[in-house]
């Protein structure tokens, strides 16, 4: 009997494995993402300048728009600058300066928006995790929020 | 491995169809079948069907466990401080815990009762009753917290507590003691139970939209003991049982003096007509105290208000309202079926369950069918309002569930089982032992019009051989049976926190969607939020300092503090300024005799601090947060009373070390 009962557990075990894991991986560990996303830099669909998210083209204008710059550095005040500095310095993430030449509009805004997904699958984004060691928190940004966000950017990189 | 897994399956699939009848249980210890483990599995990673609201007991909480699985979720302080979350020690949650009797971190938990619509299970809240200081408790099924706490006047041992009406209009709480009324003079010798000591049913109104409570009316009655409750519902909606004993009006050795008389009642109330005569002036407005707290997720903080008067309607002299229905010994349980039309009354000394028509009881009411009155009640012939009885099902009946399939589970403490049987004939249809000693008992809906009738679950208040010992206290448990077959079959043992008393469940689809994810930093209307970290600061007035802090992975902002001293009275505010779900962050610091935050995203919690003695203080987040949690520190430095140090806080200022006596 005891036999018999032991291997119906193993068989219902098994057949558990096969089934779908999607609320998993809502709530994946820092270390259990780190296996998985080495599988996932690999995959050659991957489009590493824009990254991955809503965002595919984000129109920036040649000059600043002063308006969402504001409404920007308002989020970063309650959301972004406990972890983020304005100049080159490192605190918890990276400092901002130069952030908007070191990456496409697209890939900040997705990246702000959709964060888990791109710390799982982005090679920069991982390799800063690999300096930083704190996945970035989702913080829950509006779309509005992303847009402004990178326009207080491009102030904070000169941009008239 | 594919043929290794396709080996397994097809022993799987054997085992499965040639089953396990074979091994039937034969004892107490082997009563349990083969396909048991496989019903109650849960695989890891896998959401369980149904949420189980688990009373408390004296522990004066709420535990949220999953089933089929038994899993243990969360316990919710409600009644009791809880030194996880910093409920009852913060300065936001302390108000909850006021009475007119001023703070008390404790209470007696017995019964939870989710809200309905339409009589069915909606997934909005569920209340639990405080017996001990009269009170009861509306907590909040998105948040998981207690949003509402109201203390019930003229009122002790609130027992019959918190049913509620099929559309949550109100939720009752009736005395387990008499008392002498609050605007009374108490001071009497207890003899004089019978002239002084009177009892109450108090109906509280809930909001459809917010859910906060309020005391429409009480209903004066004869000192008698009140014990549980359940609204009609169908026909008999508009109408409130309440079971009472000690008829005899004893007040020493109840035990005896209250067991004397061959029956005891059950009070019927038309709610509908005592809400005519509030509506005609007929209440009279009695002054009490008592206090009425409410937690805002907005100010992510509560207020007690005092409130100081309620409305008594006097059930002798407003004809029509209230109603006694004879009941055999002592009735405790007192259930209405899913169709309203049958209230089942179970008297714990009686060795037979009497069933009542809820038509019976109109034709006997219409037709003044009374055998006298009690206290200026009528009270309803016995065989007038008796559908029927069903003889011999079991020593010592104490509740009822339904499935809504015409049949009725019925837990017996003394002989220690649950009995099915059928409410139309009567009859016993099956019998399951329990270990040991059930109370209440549950089917998910087992109260409402629509039962979801997959298990039913024995809260049991001994244990004794049946977990591994742990000195002379035993845990307590709980025992889950699939009923989807015609008989009932035991498929899990589950420990609980504290007594088990009693217990409601209802589908995790009701509620899972609605669960609130993280509270959002723009809506927190805190007096003492800071919005970022550029919002945070020290401020002194006087002995008084407020600390205004963040907590986001992996730091606390400031994390150097100086200035602050003996006998200051200090309040560390702290704001977690994370925006994602599952990462709060604690709060704690060296010596403080109260008690430690624990800071969902989004929301500010403060506690307050003493410092005694000059020192460095360290302090640092309790919640394991991020891989640089540890590093998630600070300190304070206390210096002495009359100390000149100047107020300082920082963080990240990377000043290059200092001696502070070189100065």
């Amino acid at each position: 009997m005891k036999k018999v009962f032991g291997i119906f557990i193993a068989g219902f075990l098994l057949y558990a494995c096969s089934g779908g894991t999607k609320e998993n991986n809502a709530n994946t560990t820092a270390n259990s993402d780190a296996v998985s996303a080495t599988d996932n830099s690999a995959n050659p669909s991957y489009d590493p300048k824009r990254g991955e998210g809503k965002f595919t083209k984000v129109d920036i204008g040649a000059t600043l728009d002063a308006t969402m710059a504001d409404a920007g550095k308002k989020v970063y005040d309650v959301k972004c600058s406990a972890c983020h500095k304005l100049t080159t310095e490192k605190l918890v993430g990276p400092g901002w300066s130069g952030v908007t030449s070191r990456h496409a509009p697209e890939w900040i805004m997705n990246f702000v928006t959709n964060t888990d997904a791109m710390i799982d699958k982005d090679p920069a984004a991982q390799a800063q995790l690999e300096i930083c060691l704190v996945r970035m928190p989702n913080q829950n940004l509006s779309d509005d929020d992303a847009r402004h966000l990178l326009e207080f950017m491009r102030k904070n990189d000169g941009v008239k | 491995m594919k043929i290794i897994k396709t080996g397994l399956a097809v022993t799987v699939a054997l085992a499965t169809l040639l089953g396990f009848d074979s091994c039937k249980p034969k004892n107490a210890a082997s009563a349990v079948s083969g396909d048991a483990a496989a019903k109650a599995y849960v695989a890891p990673g896998k959401y369980d069907e149904f949420y189980n609201f688990v009373s408390g007991g004296f522990s004066g909480q709420l535990a949220v466990y999953g089933l089929p699985s038994g899993r243990l979720f969360r316990t919710i302080p409600i009644y009791s401080q809880d030194p996880e979350s910093g409920w009852g020690y913060s300065e936001e949650t302390k108000p909850m815990l006021n009475t007119s009797h001023g703070y008390i971190p404790w209470d007696d938990s017995h019964h939870a009762e989710l809200s309905q619509t339409n009589g069915e299970i909606d997934g909005r809240w569920i209340f639990v009753n405080g017996n001990n200081t009269p009170r009861v408790a509306r907590v909040n099924l998105s948040t998981f917290r207690t949003d509402e706490i109201l203390e019930v006047p003229n009122s002790a041992g609130n027992h019959s507590s918190p049913f509620i009406t099929s559309n949550t209009e109100y939720v009752v709480a009736g005395t387990r003691f008499s008392i002498p009324m609050d605007n009374a003079n108490g001071d009497v010798p207890i003899n004089t139970y019978k002239q002084n000591f009177k009892g109450t049913v108090s109906f509280i109104s809930v909001d459809k939209t917010t859910g906060n409570m309020k005391i429409a009316f009480q209903i004066l009655l004869p000192g008698i003991d009140f014990d549980l409750a359940h609204a009609g519902k169908g026909p008999s909606e508009g109408w409130f049982f309440f079971s009472c004993y000690n008829s005899e009006q004893a007040n020493t050795l109840l035990e005896v003096n209250a067991s004397q008389k061959d029956k005891d009642f059950i009070l019927a109330v038309n709610w509908k007509k005592a809400e005519e005569y509030l509506a005609q002036g007929k209440a009279q407005k009695v002054t009490t105290k008592y206090a009425h707290n409410i937690y805002s997720e907005k100010t992510h903080s509560a207020t007690s208000t005092i409130e100081t008067e309620v409305n008594m309607l006097d059930a002798k002299s407003l004809e029509g309202m209230c109603y006694f229905i004879p009941c055999p010994k002592s009735p405790h349980g007192c259930d209405v079926d899913p169709t309203g039309e049958y209230i089942v009354g179970s008297g714990k000394l009686a060795a037979l369950i009497p069933v009542f028509s809820f038509q019976k009881l109109q034709t006997a009411i219409n037709n003044k069918d009374f055998e006298g009155n009690y206290g200026g009640i009528p009270v309803v012939k016995y065989q007038s309002a008796l559908y029927g009885e069903v003889p011999k099902p079991g020593l010592g009946p104490l509740h009822t569930e339904f499935d809504g399939k015409g049949n009725a589970y019925t837990s017996f403490f003394v002989s220690s089982e649950i009995v099915k049987w059928n409410v139309k004939d009567l009859k016993v249809l099956d019998r399951a032992p329990t270990y040991y000693s059930i109370g209440h008992l549950c089917v998910p809906g087992g109260d409402s019009k629509k039962p979801n009738a997959k298990y039913v679950i024995a809260y049991n208040k001994i244990t004794k051989d049946r977990y591994l010992p742990t000195g002379p206290e035993l845990t307590q448990s709980a025992q889950l049976f699939d009923i989807s077959g015609d008989k009932m079959q035991l498929i899990l043992d589950f420990p609980t926190v504290g007594e088990p008393h009693y217990a409601q469940a209802c589908p995790a689809d009701l509620i899972k969607k609605n669960s609130v994810k993280f509270f959002k930093i723009e809506d927190n209307a805190n007096t003492y939020v800071s919005k970022g970290e550029g919002e945070t600061k020290v401020v002194r007035t006087g002995k008084r300092v407020d600390v205004y802090m963040t907590v986001i992975r992996s730091h606390i902002t400031p994390d150097n503090i100086e200035g602050i001293k003996v006998d200051d009275e200090v309040y560390f505010h702290v704001t977690n300024l994370e925006q994602d779900w599952d990462i709060p962050h604690g709060f704690a610091i060296k010596g403080n005799n109260n008690g430690e935050l624990l800071v969902m995203p989004g929301e500010t919690q403060s506690v307050k601090w003493l410092p005694a003695k000059t020192g460095i203080y360290p302090m640092y987040c309790t919640d394991f947060c991020s891989a640089l949690h540890q590093e998630m520190q600070g300190y304070v430095r206390v210096s002495a009373a009359g100390s000149n140090v100047p107020l300082l806080f920082s963080t990240g200022k990377n000043l290059p070390p200092a001696d502070s006596t070189a100065k």
